[in-house]
């Protein structure tokens, strides 16, 4: 057999066995089952506010959503929810650096990325016993798109200060001090 | 030299066979008919011993923020909740997990939630998944979730 049909057969092979793998079962168990990990995130990603007024800490929260340069998409106050979005640069000089180079010299070019939309959801409750305190969560991710428009990840974002910064700002905009949960 | 290529063709072709056999029609897939609707929605949905529905769903928002979800959408009036969680698995694209969460009254003393999630372009029919979400549910309600026939 010559190197061509070997080379053929073979990528009829894999692709044969990468359609066989999608057809595969896959487990969720994971995602529906509350861990250890995602109790330590609510934890960075919750603050307890004193005050009864759910409402004001949702309209602040907005207020200061449109501040950082998000668009709201959904809000439902009754229900303690408000969701936006933003769509920014993601060129990384690195990553640009190394596609020139590997498209130079393989002539396989990975398309770097290049936009990304990145989200905000907050949630507010009424906590405590006589609900005189309202815990606020929020929660960051970031989709990527490279230069094809195809999504390359959508990853969380998780560092603790990013969520420290957002609620010191919603500190000084309430006029209330910020408590952990 | 003929037959090498009839050969050739012939190892292209299963793939392609594979592929056309996983194929469902538009019918089938616009109303999912290969699982029982019995059977799936009672692996779908549980009770709550309450009437309030507002509780019921923060409680299923927070659960669901808890679990990594993004919120896509939701409606206190008719009581629904979509929300979307980012998964990579090996080999595969980024895809989404979706679920929509819904409530209802049923009778006069609980309250009915039924969950359905999709991944893969492919509705999610195996119990255990529910079972997690609804035990998470439970955590959060402080409520037993009761199995509903």
């Amino acid at each position: 057999m010559d190197r061509g049909s070997f080379l053929r057969i073979g990528s009829a092979l894999l692709a044969g066995v990468l359609l066989l793998a999608g057809c595969a079962a896959v487990t969720l168990d994971k995602d529906l089952n509350l861990t250890p990990e995602m109790f330590a995130q609510r934890q960075i990603q919750t603050r307890r506010f004193d005050t009864t007024d759910e409402q004001k800490i949702l309209r602040t929260c907005a207020a200061l959503l449109q501040d950082t340069g998000f668009n709201i998409d959904e809000s439902e106050t009754r229900l303690g929810i408000l969701t936006a979005s933003k769509e920014r640069d993601a060129t990384d000089a690195a990553q640009w650096a190394v596609y020139l180079t590997v498209s130079v010299l393989l002539g396989v070019p990975i398309p770097p990325d290049k936009d990304q939309v990145m989200k905000a959801f907050i949630t507010t409750r009424p906590v405590g016993t006589a609900g005189q305190q309202v815990a606020v969560r929020v929660v960051f991710e970031r989709i990527v798109f490279d230069t094809d428009h195809r999504i390359t990840k959508i990853e969380a974002l998780n560092d603790p200060k990013m969520y420290q910064s957002f609620f010191e700002k919603l500190s000084k905009a309430l006029f209330l001090e910020a408590h952990d949960i | 030299m003929t037959s090498d290529r009839l050969k050739r063709n012939i190892l292209l072709l299963i793939p392609l066979l594979l592929l056309v056999a996983a194929c469902a029609t538009t019918h089938d897939r616009l109303l999912d008919m290969d699982t029982s609707q019995v059977q799936l929605r009672s692996i779908q949905s549980r009770a709550f011993d309450t009437t309030d529905k507002e509780k019921t769903m923060r409680a299923i928002i927070a659960t669901l923020q808890d679990l990594g979800f993004m919120l896509d959408r939701a409606d206190y009036t008719l009581g629904v909740v979509a929300a979307s969680k980012a998964r990579a698995d090996v080999m595969q694209a980024p895809g989404s997990l979706r679920v929509t969460v819904t409530v209802r009254p049923r009778g006069e003393k609980q309250l009915l939630v039924r969950a359905n999630a999709e991944y893969m372009r492919a509705p999610v029919t195996e119990p255990k998944p529910y079972q997690n979400f609804f035990n998470s549910l439970e955590k959060a309600m402080f409520l037993e979730a009761h199995q509903v026939d």
